[in-house]
């Protein structure tokens, strides 16, 4: 009889050890690794969250996929690393993860101080109110909020914001404030408080767990600006572009009208965009040139879709949350969504 | 002189007859403990109405209401949340709780794999069962494997990382397919003459770890490793060599002063940073580490305390019988002040059990954070979702905390010979 036990793993397993891709050359230690480590987010509605069998879905989710999709072909090849708020930039400095996707609001301090590049915007999040139509009839902008009590999470940049705003306007509030989550919806839906402010896109995800939810209605103010994207260490060029670009390709993909269930029809298309896109000119070099095969932006929408697809899955009208596209529609509808060309 | 008839002479006693009706039963149960005085009727009725309150609307919401399956959030919310329930409808989603049960117990666990954890599972009750049995005999053994060999195996099953190769001549391959279950149908699969098989176990890194596995683990590492450490830190924090005294009183004083929150952050959040760019610790191995070092101070306080009940007497009556340290200690001292102590053990071991959920701070997740984080599928998103899910989670700590309760009470009882009252 002979026996014999790899231990290969094992040994790196039993110290906890395990080398991090801390690096330069991000691409290679992911491509040696043969997956991507991704950071999420711990549990948000529609950008990522456990499906039953304990999957993650999500539109923060879908970058991951897309990026691994770009790199192998193969969306499956991620690992999911879920990070708490305080825990995700010490997560991505260290090499723990590959790319943090994680509705990560892209502020100058976090591009500079803390040495990340934000690879682009997939949501344009802001800071909105919802109230409750029936006991604030005839309300429909913030500016008739005045002497009304809000309900706000304590300790966050929602409720400095909050506060700037009414003062800028001249109104009056008064401020509910809880420290949990759970507890400012208890609070709102029990009728605590006339008005309920947070991000936009929590807005439409609290409201489905409302008793009422109809009676609510999110107003079409923002006052905050919060470009949510895909963050990557400074210092790999290669990497950030292919993340970059990657994000890029949905978006442009949508524009272009390539949907994932089109995409094999679209490649014979006689578009010379189209088809520089999809890499079906002859001596296509774009995707080389990110260190890609040329039909990386085929394997980014067959896996995910495009942008518009995504959104419309995870978050949109294709989800419980319903969230309207707003500012998150293509540059050509009316939106901010606007990718610089492929070519 | 008046002649006396005595016509009945009673030959028998009488039987002792029954109490009076007010005296015996309910009644005299309801009178005594109820009844006594004005102000118990008052607290009775009090009582009474607040059971009535709590308790029809609960069971209503809880079980007659309830929903028990569905595919998702739509049985789970009235007509204007988007679901099929009338208006005004307020019930249980246990459909939730049915829908993500695996996930509340294995977290994210390889689906294909998840035999391995229900084989941990079962090997720990089966030996725990016995050494909880005062009756069951060869304790000594039943231990040495429970605190061993069980952990060291099912380390192996549950991170794995094991491959397994093996080419056993063919008289022996019966054998082999009679013990390794596991592999029968692999073997079955291959032709008859060439008895091969392989059994591998892929590797599961922990952060697919979740749910009561993550709580389960925790808590057993966390008390197995805090009892032994903190009989030796509160006998370093005794002893009269001053080196040991003072190591011991820094770590003890150190570890009780910050939160437990702050060690797992810190060992999240900060150690990282600390080490060399390549080097990385697992997540989990960290919080282990600091959850077992944190109880383990506490522990020490406790059974200081039962070393300081221990009369003086004690110590020098072992001293004059011409006892080592250990000696005196295993033999007289620590036997008596560990059966004083046991409420404060079993208190820092509920404790402990309960603290785990803490570790949903540095993006793990036990059965309360994984409970939680589904709370976010959009899928499930209802107005009952959260307490339901929320009642579920603490009706399995319930169980697991009362459990180690009962059993506390039930050996205090058993080695109370010297305090009886």
């Amino acid at each position: 009889m002979k026996t014999t036990i790899l231990t290969g793993v094992l040994g790196a397993a039993a110290l906890g050890l395990a080398a991090s891709a801390a690096s330069a050359a991000t691409l290679d230690d992911v491509k040696a690794k043969g997956f991507l480590q991704c950071g999420v987010n711990t549990g948000l509605a529609g950008f990522a969250s456990p499906d039953n069998a304990g999957n993650w879905a999500g539109f923060d989710v879908d970058i991951c996929k897309a990026v691994a999709a770009a790199i192998f072909g193969d969306a499956t090849k991620v690992k999911y690393s879920p990070t708490t708020a305080k825990e995700r930039f010490t997560a991505l400095q260290s090499g723990e993860i590959d790319l943090l996707s994680r509705n990560t609001t892209w502020t100058l301090s976090r591009d500079t101080s803390l040495g990340f590049n934000f690879a682009g915007v997939n949501y344009y999040d802001g800071q909105g109110f919802m109230i409750n139509a029936k006991n604030l009839p005839g309300v429909n902008s913030a500016l008739q909020l005045s002497g009304a009590s809000v309900c706000v999470q304590t300790g966050t940049t929602t409720e400095l914001n909050l506060a700037d705003y009414f003062r800028a306007n001249n109104m009056e509030y008064n401020p509910v404030v809880f420290e949990k989550l759970e507890e400012v919806n208890a609070a709102y839906d029990s009728g605590r408080c006339d008005v309920y402010t947070t991000d936009q896109s929590g807005l439409y995800s609290i409201r489905l767990t409302l008793a009422a939810p109809d009676d609510h209605v999110v107003l079409p103010e923002i006052i905050s600006k919060e470009p949510l994207g895909p963050a990557v260490r400074q210092g790999d060029d290669q990497w950030f572009d292919i993340v970059k670009w990657t994000l890029n390709a949905m978006i442009t993909a949508e524009e272009l009208g390539i949907t994932s269930e089109n995409v094999e029809e679209m490649k014979g298309s006689s578009n010379p965009e189209i088809k520089r896109v999809l890499g079906q000119e002859a001596d296509s070099k774009l995707g080389a040139s990110l260190g890609l095969s040329e039909d990386w932006v085929v394997n980014v929408i067959k896996a995910v879709g495009n942008y518009g697809e995504s959104f419309e899955r995870n978050i949109g009208t294709g989800s419980p949350l319903k969230i309207a596209r707003g500012l998150n529609q293509l540059w050509t509808k009316g939106g901010l969504m606007y990718a610089p060309p492929i070519r | 002189m008046q002649e006396h008839d005595i016509s009945f002479v009673r030959a028998e006693m009488l039987a002792n007859a029954p109490p009076p009706a007010s005296e015996r039963g309910i009644v005299r149960w309801l009178r005594i403990n109820m009844l006594a005085t004005p102000a118990d009727i008052v607290l009775t009725l009090v009582g009474l109405l607040v059971v009535l309150l709590i308790v029809p609307p609960f069971l209503n919401w809880a079980l007659f209401s309830a929903v028990w399956t569905g595919p998702d959030r739509s049985v789970c919310a009235t007509l204007a949340q988007g679901g099929i329930q009338p208006e005004g409808w307020s019930g249980a989603c246990w459909a939730f709780v049915g829908a993500k049960f695996e996930q509340f117990m294995f977290g994210r666990y390889p689906i294909d794999e998840r035999w391995r954890v229900m084989l941990v599972a079962g090997l720990f009750v089966a030996l725990l069962t016995p050494l909880l049995i005062p009756k069951v005999p060869r304790k000594g053994l039943n231990a040495i494997v429970f605190f061993g060999v069980f952990p060291i195996a099912s380390f192996f099953l549950l991170v794995g990382g094991i491959d397994i190769e093996m080419f056993p001549y063919q008289e022996t391959a019966s054998e082999q397919q009679v013990t390794n279950g596991v592999v029968e149908s692999l073997i079955q699969d291959l032709p008859k003459t060439a008895y091969y098989f392989d059994v591998e176990l892929p590797y599961v890194e922990t952060s697919l770890w979740g749910g009561l596995l993550v709580t389960l683990v925790l808590s057993f590492v966390g008390i197995s490793v805090s009892l032994p450490l903190g009989i030796i830190l509160a006998l370093g924090r005794r002893s009269k060599m001053p080196v040991v005294k003072m190591l011991c009183v820094i770590f003890i004083e150190a570890v009780r002063g910050v939160p437990l929150v702050t060690v797992l952050f810190m060992a999240s959040v900060m150690f990282p940073l600390f080490l060399p760019a390549g080097v990385n610790f697992d997540k989990f191995l960290r919080a282990l580490v600091g959850v077992s070092l944190f109880a383990s101070a506490y522990m020490a306080e406790v059974i200081r305390g039962g070393l300081q009940a221990i009369p003086k007497g004690q110590y020098e009556g072992a001293d004059s019988l011409g006892l080592g340290y250990w000696q005196k200690m295993n033999l007289i001292v620590l036997p008596q002040a560990l059966k004083l102590v046991i409420p404060g053990i079993v208190n820092t071991f509920i404790g402990l059990f309960k603290d785990t959920s803490l570790v949903s701070i540095i993006g793990m997740f036990d059965l309360l954070g994984i409970v939680r984080q589904n709370f976010s599928d959009a899928a499930w998103a209802s107005p009952q979702t959260p307490m339901s899910g929320l009642v579920f989670a603490g009706f399995v700590f319930w169980i697991f905390c009362f459990g180690m309760s009962r059993y506390s009470i039930f050996m205090e009882r058993r080695l109370d010979t010297g305090h009886k009252r």
